[in-house]
């Protein structure tokens, strides 16, 4: 253990360095941007510490005492109101094999974010105030454990967001991200309503002995905390609970995204800066699977049981759409875009297996896919910047021009097409290996696999589209990669590569909790007794 | 020598051509004559796989070498128990003998290449990628295991769409190259289905355990019918990497790369690793996927064939030969002919690496030309080249003395045992109508390039023999076409070391009555007759003994044929192939066109996916963001009905309220009159009025 | 024989005080207004006085009218006082005229 509050420090370092920012002149944009990249460096390395002294065998999920890095303390505490009761809210951090690799990865994401966004030439200090305030949003969302802040932070990420895209984005930026904004905001209204729910029906008990309504997410996830007469009861499974956990999927699905909630993703990508495409590709889709690995499943497993089916379906769904969808874009960055949603289907089916190897596939592709995207935005990003058009029709033969930029982007395609050697492989592989172990949805798997046909074949018209052939003459001038660009994508095509040479590296982390999570949830609530689907 | 000298000389084998691709990319920019340095190092490797054979084959014969360890560890998995992925190498005689074949090639190929692609502007790239494959081909051969078998199936894949792909300023090129990557995918997709299910019923990806498990009668998912679809799925992985039918459709259009890498890749060892993975799962394969496996082979060799004969690109030819004599392979796998299978698989890649190297040479020599309407002659121009070239023709067609006559004896003499025991004729009948056409068109074209008057005089002018390190390779490929190497007696295959030795059918470990009649182990007293033959029953064994000189002669007669036909039509000028052509007009169009399969995968598949996509994508864009969008509006309609409501009915009830208390208020404001004495007056009234209505008294 | 009771005191005090409200009712001038306060006062003193001789009630009722006279006596020279500023401000006494405090 380490001796000082990493979780808080890596979560609330964004904000110092917000406020400093703040206080900056405005007429030094390069400080500011040396001080937002100082501060997602220390990020990192604080990341690195935390891996540096991760417990690998300790589960975490629904057991405190296997909560590494755990800070906690009485947040809010409202006595003596007789008609509001006993308000105890927690401040409550800690991290397990869940979110372990999402800290990691947001920490470099957001490295690599502040390279990108060197670009950024309007009103600087606004920026980068904003994205760092985005960025301790995000951290703050993988490592809360109590819901109340969970919350809180799932909310903070999404008014800098709606910034981000609506000030420094493209022609349609107001339209893109008011609709981004309304749409999170939809989902949220129902992740609300079900923390509410939950709150009033189940109690922890104190160290007084008392019990107390709580948002602690680990005391929600036992079913001897409800009192048997709770609206959402697990100890009294009625419909409501049904309800409650469609609404709470619901929310979570607005931002993985989940088909029929995705159409705002395409908007997004397309109007949002580069940086702020690779965060929201990188990190925030994977908050929508993280809440329902860290918030649905344990605290539903009944419902999870009993609608395994259908988050498999939505799974194979969002892999096939997404990737035809793709195939008929003609805008480089909307093709990226999409096959976010397919590659996002692949973590839903896993996620729907129920078992260790499809849910450590899944985790592990929520990784992939934020490194692997986070690249193909940055490849789009790149190109953009120089010839101010994504029209995959446009280009021709830029391989020739720039030979470097093109074994970056072929590394990046191949590895979202799954190619082994490459990290994209293993998290798919697993994916299916897991989900066709479960007879269940073993026909939906079998479906599924059609999506790395799909995926192959949009990629590679892609990279031939704009690589290949004779050299457009237009863009004869264009220049290879730069130093500031070579910094983006050496340390992703590393990672990429590692963990496809050597997955353990990110598996083992989170290979125990996710043992403890499929055992949690194949085993809790015994009850076959609800009615519903 | 012992086993883990010869695990870990594998194992540099393997990553050697890889250090070469590492090197060769990020140095070389920087340092001059790079490329010596991968050529060099598959010299290195293939003297290494060479000693790795002769151990093997000297020392450890009958056993196999196997190491391996953990790739994931995934713990104690709740209701699955403990899962470990392992990746590892097994060295058996096959992959021995694979590991010089691919060694051997690769490293001639390399040697050819210095000389076939110098000038060209990505020249140390070019061999970055030969070293890729390399590696990618050898890890194929080692590995122990199906997940290994799949990384590495995909590696290749890789390697063999950069390199199709290399000249990608040609759209041709970059289209091809795009079409194997996928094409291959889709069968592809089919043998991961297949590794799914033996992962899912045995929780292990390595052959040795899934086999001894199906041995054991431990089935997937306890069905035959699962077994039978597990085998054919996987061998759906070679109907796309052998270029079978209905996927063979990638590989002549693969010919846009370099020739020395259609010599390499797609001749004689990537589409063979279809080839080599069914030799692989050939002990787990049912009857029924046997059948469908002879099936999909003798119909690819025919189809192949009977496009093979109207081609006129040299490239194209070999290409469809290619085909063809994978098609040949398969079958061989699917009648059970298990070693000649792979024999075949041997001699051809020899003899078809030698072929499309002389087809480098000679396209080399003309400039770039590989139309063999405008060749003609050039025997005198390029003496090595067309001895070498018409050694291995000769090799391809069946002619005695030869390996290909060995190989491809065996392969008949297997599928007319078939067809004697499980009345299957018709593939027996395709094998020696494709041996026929084989003759045939391999012929034509030897007689069309080499032979006759030149008929681009141009280009013939200019026309010289191959430096040294092009044609040292022909040689060398050509001496190897020759029998001497695999057996002592060039009419009996399997007294010969290589089949009676080296290469032995594996029992079956499939369940006993899902297996063709012939394929059942025979009794103790059938054994001790025949010599200990256990795969097999008597009765096949006795059958391949009658089967042997039947077709051997048939198979002299076929290709003595298909030659003599070739020299009517092209060498004595006796029948004109124009004039039959334009008689078998409908044929002729169809063979040309390669039946326009090519059209039709355009017009169905690929079109139907792309429509779909863009429906679907209208569908996105108009139905469900519309949805989207609709709510906004629908939202935002009523925000305006409710903002009437709010002005009207709730602020209206609002203004009303403070209207009326105004009202009241002037109303009253009359009694206000500032007199105290009125007030006085007011008050004493009112306690009367007061007093009167309580009446306190 | 006319015996003096209650009731006449009562009435004595009604019709001092119904004089005593017709003064402050009718007169303009504050002065006036005054003395029928001072009616009113008294004619509440009579009242005390006769309920303490006829009533239980011991000497409450002698005692609330000393009270009531000193009182008078206080609120007269305060009035007096108010209406003499009064009449220094506007030259005047006129109750009705006084209304300032209406604007």
């Amino acid at each position: 253990m380490i001796g000082f509050p990493i979780l808080s420090l890596i979560t609330f370092l964004p904000i110092l360095g917000m406020f400093i920012i703040l206080a900056l002149p405005k007429e030094q944009p390069k400080n500011v941007k040396y001080l937002t990249l100082a501060i997602t460096a220390i990020q990192v390395v604080l990341a690195i510490i935390l891996l540096a002294n991760y417990n690998y065998s300790a589960a975490g999920i629904y057991d405190e005492k296997s909560f590494q890095f755990i800070e906690k303390f009485r947040w809010i505490n409202i006595t003596g109101i007789s008609w509001l009761g006993t308000v105890k809210i927690d401040y409550f951090m800690g991290v397990d094999g869940l979110s372990t690799p999402m800290v990691l990865l947001t920490a470099l994401i957001s490295f690599i974010a502040t390279l990108s966004s060197w670009t950024i030439e309007k009103s600087v200090k606004g920026y980068f105030a904003l994205f760092l305030l985005l960025d301790a949003g995000m951290m703050g969302v993988f490592v809360a454990l109590d819901f109340f802040l969970f919350y809180i932070f799932w909310e903070l990420m999404l008014l800098p967001m709606y910034f981000l895209i609506g000030i420094w984005g493209g022609p349609r930026k107001e339209y893109a991200a008011i609709k981004f904004f309304i749409y999170t905001l939809f989902g949220s209204v129902f992740i609300l309503l079900v923390m509410i729910g939950l709150y009033f029906s189940a109690t922890e008990l104190m160290q007084d002995g008392a019990r107390v309504h709580t948002f602690n997410m680990l005391a929600l996830m036992n079913p001897a905390n409800y009192s048997p007469d709770g609206i959402l009861s697990a100890l009294n499974p009625n419909n409501l609970r049904l309800i409650a956990y469609i609404a709470l999927f619901a929310g979570f699905a607005i931002k993985i995204p989940m088909f029929p909630f995705h159409t705002w993703l395409p908007d997004a990508h397309v109007e949002a800066p580069t940086p702020i495409s690779v965060i929201l590709a990188g990190v925030l889709l994977k908050m929508g699977t993280y809440g329902i690995l860290r918030i649905s499943y344990p605290m539903f497993p009944d419902i999870t049981r009993q609608l395994m089916w259908y988050i498999a379906l939505f799974g194979m769904i969002n892999i096939i759409y997404g990737a035809l969808v793709a195939l008929a874009q003609k805008d480089f960055k909307k093709l990226i875009a999409y096959s976010s949603v397919s590659h996002m289907g692949y973590v839903l089916l896993g996620m729907a297996s129920l078992t260790t190897v499809g849910i450590n596939g899944a985790i592990f592709q929520m990784f992939n896919h934020g490194t692997i995207t986070a690249m193909l935005f940055l490849i789009v990003g790149v190109i953009y910047d120089r010839t101010h058009t994504r029209g995959l029709n446009d280009f021709g033969g830029l391989a020739t021009q720039m030979p470097v930029y093109t074994g970056f982007v072929t590394v990046a395609f191949f590895a979202a097409i799954g190619l082994p050697s490459m990290s994209g492989f293993v998290s798919e592989a697993l994916v299916f290996l897991g989900a066709f172990g479960v007879e269940l949805i073993r026909v939906l798997t079998m479906i599924s696999t059609l999506g790395i046909l799909l995926g192959a074949g949009y990629m590679l018209w892609t990279l031939q589209r704009i690589f290949f052939g004779p050299l457009n003459e237009k863009w004869a001038s264009l220049k290879d990669l730069d130093g500031r660009e070579y910094a983006m994508f050496i340390p992703l095509t590393i990672i990429i590569i590692f963990l496809g040479v050597y997955p353990s590296g990110m598996l083992n982390i989170m290979n125990t909790s996710v043992n403890s999570l499929v055992s949690f949830v194949t085993t809790t609530i015994h009850s076959t007794s609800l009615g519903g689907l | 020598m012992n086993e883990s000298l010869i695990v870990n000389l594998s194992i540099i084998i393997l990553f050697l051509p890889l250090l070469g691709f590492v090197t060769l990319i990020f140095l070389g920019k920087w340092i001059k004559k790079l490329h010596l340095f991968e050529v060099f190092i598959l010299g290195l490797a293939l003297i290494l796989s060479i000693v790795v054979m002769y151990a093997k084959l000297s020392f450890y014969n009958v056993k196999d070498i196997v190491a391996a360890f953990t790739w994931i560890s995934m713990g104690n998995a709740p209701a699955i128990g403990s899962i470990n992925i392992e990746l590892g190498i097994k060295i058996d005689n096959i992959t021995a003998i694979m590991l010089v074949v691919v060694n051997l090639i690769s490293f001639l190929v390399h040697m050819f290449s210095i000389e076939y692609m110098r000038g060209d502007k990505r020249y140390t790239r070019y061999f970055a990628y030969l070293g890729v494959f390399t590696f990618s081909m050898l890890g194929i051969v080692l590995t122990h295991n199906f997940l290994m078998m799949y990384i590495y199936w995909e590696l290749v894949g890789l390697s063999s769409y950069l390199l199709i792909g290399f000249w990608f300023e040609k759209k041709s090129a970059s289209d091809a190259a795009k079409k194997a990557f996928i094409v291959n995918r889709i069968g592809d997709i089919g043998m991961f289905i297949g590794i799914l299910i033996l992962f899912t019923q045995y929780k292990t990806f390595t052959f040795d355990v899934i086999f001894q498990q199906i041995g054991l009668g431990n089935l997937p998912f306890n069905s035959t019918a699962w077994l039978t679809a597990a085998g054919i799925l996987i061998f759906m992985g070679a109907v796309g990497k052998s270029a079978q039918f209905p996927l063979h459709v990638w590989l002549p259009d693969a010919m846009e790369g370099p020739t020395p890498v259609s010599a390499l890749i797609h001749a004689a060892t990537m589409v063979a690793a279809g080839v080599y993975l069914c030799v692989r799962i050939f002990v787990m394969l049912t009857a029924d996927a046997m059948l469908v496996i002879a099936v999909v082979g003798a119909f690819t060799s025919l189809i192949a064939a009977t496009i093979a004969l109207t081609q006129n690109d040299i490239k194209k030819v070999l290409a469809y030969s290619t085909v063809s004599q994978l098609g040949y392979m398969v079958m061989s796998v699917g009648v059970g002919a298990y070693t000649f299978a792979f024999f075949h698989l041997v001699t051809h890649a020899f003899f078809k690496a030698c072929l499309f190297l002389g087809s480098g040479s000679v396209i080399h020599a003309m400039h770039h030309e590989q139309d063999i309407r405008n060749m003609g002659g050039l025997r005198k121009k390029l003496p090595i080249t067309y001895y070498t070239f018409l050694i291995s023709t000769v090799a391809i067609s069946g002619v005695p003395f030869t390996s290909g006559f060995l190989s491809k004896d065996g392969i008949l003499a297997g599928t007319l045992a078939f067809g004697k025991l499980t009345s299957h004729w018709l593939i027996p009948a395709m094998g020696f109508l494709v041996a026929a056409m084989t003759a045939f068109y391999m012929f034509r074209l030897v007689i069309l390039t080499f032979h006759g008057e030149p008929r681009d005089h141009h280009k013939y002018e200019h026309a010289h023999e191959s430096p040294f390190v092009m044609v040292a390779p022909l040689v060398v490929l050509a001496t190897l076409s020759i029998f001497i190497w695999y057996t002592p007696n060039p009419f009996a295959p399997a007294d010969g070391w290589f089949l009676k030795n080296w290469v032995k059918t594996p029992a079956q470990v499939t369940p006993v009555q899902t297996r063709f009649e012939f394929m059942k182990p025979s009794t103790e007293e059938a054994k001790a007759e025949v010599h200990g033959e256990i795969t097999h029953s008597v009765e096949y064994t006795e059958t391949m003994h009658w089967a042997h000189y039947p077709a051997m002669i048939l198979s002299l007669i076929v290709a003595g044929l298909g030659i003599l036909i070739a020299f009517m039509f092209y060498q004595w000028k006796k029948i004109s192939a124009d004039k039959l052509a334009e008689k078998l007009k409908t044929l002729y169009k169809l063979s040309l066109n390669k039946w326009y399969l090519d059209e039709i995968y355009d017009a169905t598949a690929v079109s139907g996916t792309l429509g779909f996509g863009s429906i679907l994508a209208w569908f996105d864009n108009k139905i469900v963001d519309g949805i989207v969008n609709g709510s906004a509006h629908v939202t935002q309609l009523v925000s305006k009905f409710s903002n009437l409501f709010d002005t009207y009915v709730v602020d209206g009830f609002v203004n009303f309220t403070a209207f009326f208390s105004g009202f009241v208020g002037l109303s009253f404001r009359r009694l206000q009159t500032g007199k105290v004495q009125t007030y006085i007056i007011f008050v004493v009234f009112s306690i009367i009025i007061l007093l009167l209505i309580f009446k306190p008294f | 024989m006319l015996q003096v009771g209650l009731t006449h005191f009562l009435v004595v005090s009604a019709i001092l005080f119904s004089l005593g409200i017709y003064g402050i009712v009718t007169r303009k001038n504050a002065v006036m207004v005054l003395m029928g306060i001072e009616l009113v006062l008294n004619s509440a003193n009579i009242n005390f006085v006769a309920f303490a001789k006829y009533g239980n009630y011991g000497l409450g009722g002698q005692i609330i009218a000393l009270f009531v006279i000193i009182l008078a006596a206080a609120e007269a020279a305060i009035a007096l006082a108010i209406v003499l500023n009064i009449y220094k401000t506007f030259a005047n006494v006129n109750v009705d005229e006084i209304d300032k405090l209406k604007e």
